[in-house]
Order: C-alpha cells, then structure tokens, then sequence
C-alpha cells in the first residue's frame, strides 16, 4: 500500500479536511487504490520530455493599466456567511 | 412539439407560428409534468423566463431579431447566473447567489435567449454520473433506473428528454460529451481557449471548456457561434474571431480522411457498443470518407495522467471554498478548526477525494513524481494526436466503453467509474475539440455516441463533417415516452 494512515491524516491537514476514523481507514485504502494505478506512468520514459501545463501554447496577455468599474463592496460580500460592514468575519486569528 | 431543435424553433419564432411565451410555456409545463421523474434541473426559474419571452415578443414585435431571440435553454449549475442560485450542487455553494453573469451566459441573453432553468451535475463536475450531486441524482430518460452520464448528465437528459431544446454544460474529462452519449443528444466541446471561462465554477483550469448539449449537429454550431470567441475577461480565450459556423454547414461537405486508433478499438471497448459504432463506419465511407487505422501510442496512459492533474488542479482551485467569503460556513472555536469544519461538511465524497488525490499529488516529496510526471506523459499524449492529425482528418473513437449503466452499479468503485472516460479524457490533455454524435442504439434501446476529434481550433472541419453524417444516419432520437 503505498499510503500509510499517518500521510493520509498529513494530507487531510494540507486540504483543510478532517475525518472520522472510519473514513481514514475508507480513504486510506481508496487513495492507496488509485495511487497503485497511477504507477502505470512508470512504464514510460520520460527524462527527455518537456512537460505540458497547459493545452495550448498560451502566453501572458496584456491590456491597457486603466481604472474601470469593479463589484460594489455589498455585492461581493453579499454571499459571506459572517461580515460587518463590507468586512468579512472570522474566528479570531490573533490571540 | 418537444421535438422541435434549437433552428426550428429559431425559424418558428421568425414565422410567427407561436410567441416565445407560447414556446417557453409549453417547456415549463413539460417540466413539471415530467421532470420529477427524470430530475433534470435543479433550479427551475418560470417567472424569469416568461418575463425573458414576453420581453423577446415585444422585440420581435418591433421587427428585431437576435440568433436566440425567445429561445428557451437550460445552463449547467457549475456556470454564474447574476441573482440566480448557483450550487455546483453541492453543499458548500447551496445558497451561493452570483453578483455576475459569466460570459456564456452574458452571450446567451444578449442573443435573446430565455434561460429555463439550471440544470443538476455531479458536484464541482467530478463524476461520471450525476449520482455525486450533493441534492439528488438524475435519471436517464431512456431508462429511468440508469444514469444520465455526467457531469453535465442534468444538461443531457433535459435535452434528450425534451425538457428544452438545447444547454449549455462544461468538460474536463468528458462531461459533455459521455452524458451526450447516453443520452441520444449532440455533445460538443470546443478547442480549449474558444469559450470563455469567465463565470465556470473552476474544476481543472487547464482543461475546463464550456460547450452545447443539442439535439442536432446544427444546434451545437448555433450555440457555439452565440457562447464562443475572444473574451479579454479569460486571459486563456482564443483571441482569434470564430468562423461562421452555420455557413460552414450551408456548404458541401468535402472528402475527409478519419483515422481509427488502434488502442481506442480494442480490449475495453464493449460488444454492444462496438457494434453500433462500427455500423457507422459503412456510413463513413459511402459519404467518400477514407478510414484508416492508425496509432496513438499513448492512450493508455492519458487516464493515470488525468487523474493526478486534474485533481492537482482542484485541490488547488477548491481552496477557495473557506467559509469565509461565500458558501456554507460551520463553527468552530478557531479558524482552522472553522475551515476543517466547513470543508469537511460542506463537500461530498467524490470531492473530498480529489481534493485528497490532488493534494498529495503537489505535496513536498511527492510533486515531482506525481504531477511532475504526468505532466510529461501530457506532453507525449498531445504529441500523438499531433502525429496523427499530419496522416489524418479527423479521429473517430467510442465515447465510453459502455451504454449508460444502473444507478448505484459504479459509486462503489472510483476507478471503475473514471474508465468511464477512457476515450473522452486524451482529448481534454490535448486541448482539442471533439462531438458526441448519436449513432445508434444498442439491442436493449440505450443510445450510443461517436466521438469525432479534430485538431485544435478546427471545429468548422469538425461541425461539417458531424453534419453530414447525421443527416445520413437520419437517426429517430426521441424523445422517450414518459407520460403514464
């Protein structure tokens, strides 16, 4: 199994995500699953060969540095579970 | 009437046959008759709609005319609706309202459109079967106890089963084009960069494309030329105009030389399918079609590839659902526990292990040898097709191995339920366009779609080709009785 239980709980962290025993165990095995797969990319050589990020040659596109109209505060925050004002709120962060 | 395409109803609207009202009336009484069986749309809208029909009669009535003018659609629930719910069906976003359009949708009102609803999707668009909607599934409307495909399969079935006439939905591994497929509808998804993706809920931004779920080849070439072209709002659109699709269509079709992969006919590929697909090729060729067998070495390694980048990409673009900004928030005592919380709660499953998948996949130690290298195979899979498109056309290949399977058959088993891409997901890496055609049925009356790829920015070749097949399939498609 290429993933232990402790990296799972690692990368749970990473993501943001908790979970139950029981869903650790069912991830554990399921990403282990998928990961196996994955190995099938092993097969290939591919020391020579320049990676895609991206499926066309795209390149930065420019446009003119001027003011135009943007959201309103109360548009954009409209959507936050929690706000004063235009200000989203949040647990406290600073002890 | 519920047979009526996207041009017909177009060219009735134009007559004067019947109003906008009367046509997008007819469409909501049909979703309501109907479509608590199929479960189509998650959002059904009849007091914004007929307000978009009576105000497309009233321009009407002053001599106007617009490419949609008083033609009701359905849109994806993955893609911002400005005051209009927009789910993604999932949890996180259920109360999400949009301050904004996106582009498509921007395009799609400005062109006259009357928007009908917003249809259901496996949540965030990861899925093969819309049974990972965080609300309910979707059916099938040829068969009500199997899926519609996915993610877009509330986008196809509403198509197939007559619940409107056209939709737009979104592919990144094949969302468009295998719910298309099973469900007896046109599927198309544009070069990546020729629809904007301003407003698409982002899944995998390298490989998203917004595109037409119709009943005809003609319709997809009408929603296109509405959606698509340059948009300074998606730094990735294709800056280039796009051609006149329909006069495309107005013309004589050429010659064309289809290639056969190899490794998409062979082992994977089953019988019934095969079957019907291969009853085209004798079509193919009476048009003065040439086929050829040819080689795309690397097929098989275009889905491990996809299912490190893809989720790699939305573990990183699903960060953005926080609790803090938009979305459903759960309590905690601190921010972190806050974020675990509402993340936790607020996705589903099939999410959750993307976002695992994906997270590991960029982790220290792990980048490289996961992302890293798939990127590299992404380089050989594109290289393929470029290889191929210099002896070939166009490609032909199954949309998915198999007819729309039973609700519950694949939720067991993610890897069983990602094979359902294997011919869809080469494309999405490769950045090219590619059209679900109905082709046929199988014994047991499922439909069943034949992929068509062209090379990148080629769709005119593509939609021509398309064109000329279906009218010499001239397939009955439905729709399916669902009436008691």
């Amino acid at each position: 199994m290429p993933l232990s239980r402790e990296e799972v709980e690692h990368i749970a962290h990473l993501a943001r995500l908790e979970f139950s025993e029981k869903e650790l165990e069912a991830f554990t095995q399921e990403l282990s699953q998928i990961l196996d797969y994955m190995e099938k990319l092993s097969e290939l050589d591919t020391s020579e060969v320049e990676p895609t990020y991206h499926a066309l040659t795209v390149s930065n596109r420019f446009r003119e540095d001027r003011v135009r109209p943007s959201f309103p505060p109360e548009e954009i925050t409209q959507n936050a579970p929690q706000k004063e004002g235009s200000a989203f709120v949040v647990p406290k962060v600073i002890k | 009437m519920e047979r009526l395409s996207l041009t017909e109803i177009r060219r009735q609207l134009q007559k004067g046959a019947f109003s906008a009202e009367e046509i997008t009336k007819f469409y909501l009484s049909r979703i309501e008759r109907l479509d608590p069986k199929v479960r189509a749309y998650l959002t059904v809208t009849p007091e914004e709609a007929l307000a978009q029909a009576r105000e497309a009669d009233r321009l009407r009535a002053q001599g106007e005319d617009r490419p949609l003018l008083g033609v009701p659609v359905s849109v994806k629930d993955n893609i911002c609706t400005r005051g209009l719910r927009t789910t993604c069906a999932s949890k996180i976003l259920e109360d999400f309202v949009p301050p904004y359009d996106a582009t498509v949708v921007e395009r799609l009102k400005a062109a006259g459109a009357v928007i009908l609803g917003k249809t259901n999707l496996d949540e965030f668009a990861m899925g093969s079967s819309t049974e990972n909607s965080a609300f309910f599934p979707t059916r099938n409307p040829w068969d009500l106890e199997r899926v519609p495909g996915g993610s877009s399969g509330g986008s196809a079935a509403a198509v197939a089963a007559g619940l409107c006439a056209g939709s737009l939905g979104s592919d990144t591994g094949g969302s468009i084009r295998q719910p298309a497929s099973f469900g007896g509808v046109v599927g198309f998804k544009p070069t990546y960069g020729r629809v904007s993706r301003y407003g698409l809920v982002a899944f995998a931004s390298s490989l998203d494309q917004i595109g037409p779920l119709t009943r005809t080849v003609e319709d997809a070439a009408l929603l296109l030329q509405v959606v698509g072209g340059p948009d300074p709002r998606d730094s990735t659109s294709y800056p280039e105009p796009q051609p006149h699709y329909l006069e495309v269509l107005a013309k004589p079709v050429s010659k064309a030389k289809f290639g056969l992969p190899r490794e998409a006919w062979g082992e994977g590929l089953s019988e019934e399918v095969r079957s019907v697909l291969e009853s085209v090729f004798k079509v193919v060729e009476d048009l003065g079609g040439e086929l050829k067998e040819i080689s795309l070495p690397h097929l098989a390694y275009a889905l491990p590839a996809y299912y490190i980048i893809a989720p790699a990409e939305a573990s990183s673009n699903l960060a953005r659902y926080d609790g803090v900004k938009y979305g459903f928030r759960a309590e905690g005592g601190s921010l972190i526990e806050m974020y675990k919380k509402t993340r936790s709660q607020g996705f589903g499953r099939e999410v959750k292990r993307r976002i695992m998948l994906g997270t590991y996949a960029l982790s220290a130690g792990y980048y490289e040898a996961y992302y890293g290298k798939a990127s590299q195979v992404r380089t050989l899979i594109k290289r393929d097709f470029e290889r191929a498109f210099e002896e070939v056309d166009l490609i032909l290949t199954p949309v998915s191995p198999t007819p729309a399977f039973k609700l519950g058959e694949k939720t067991q088993d993610p890897l069983q339920m990602y094979l359902s891409d294997v011919y869809t997901i080469p494309v999405n890496l490769a950045g090219l366009p590619a059209l679900s055609l109905p082709a046929g049925y199988t014994g047991g009356g499922l439909p069943v779609g034949l992929q068509i790829i062209a090379p990148a920015f080629s769709e005119s070749l593509l939609l021509a080709q398309a064109y000329a097949l279906e009218k010499a399939l001239a397939l009955d498609l439905g729709p399916p009785s669902l009436e008691d």
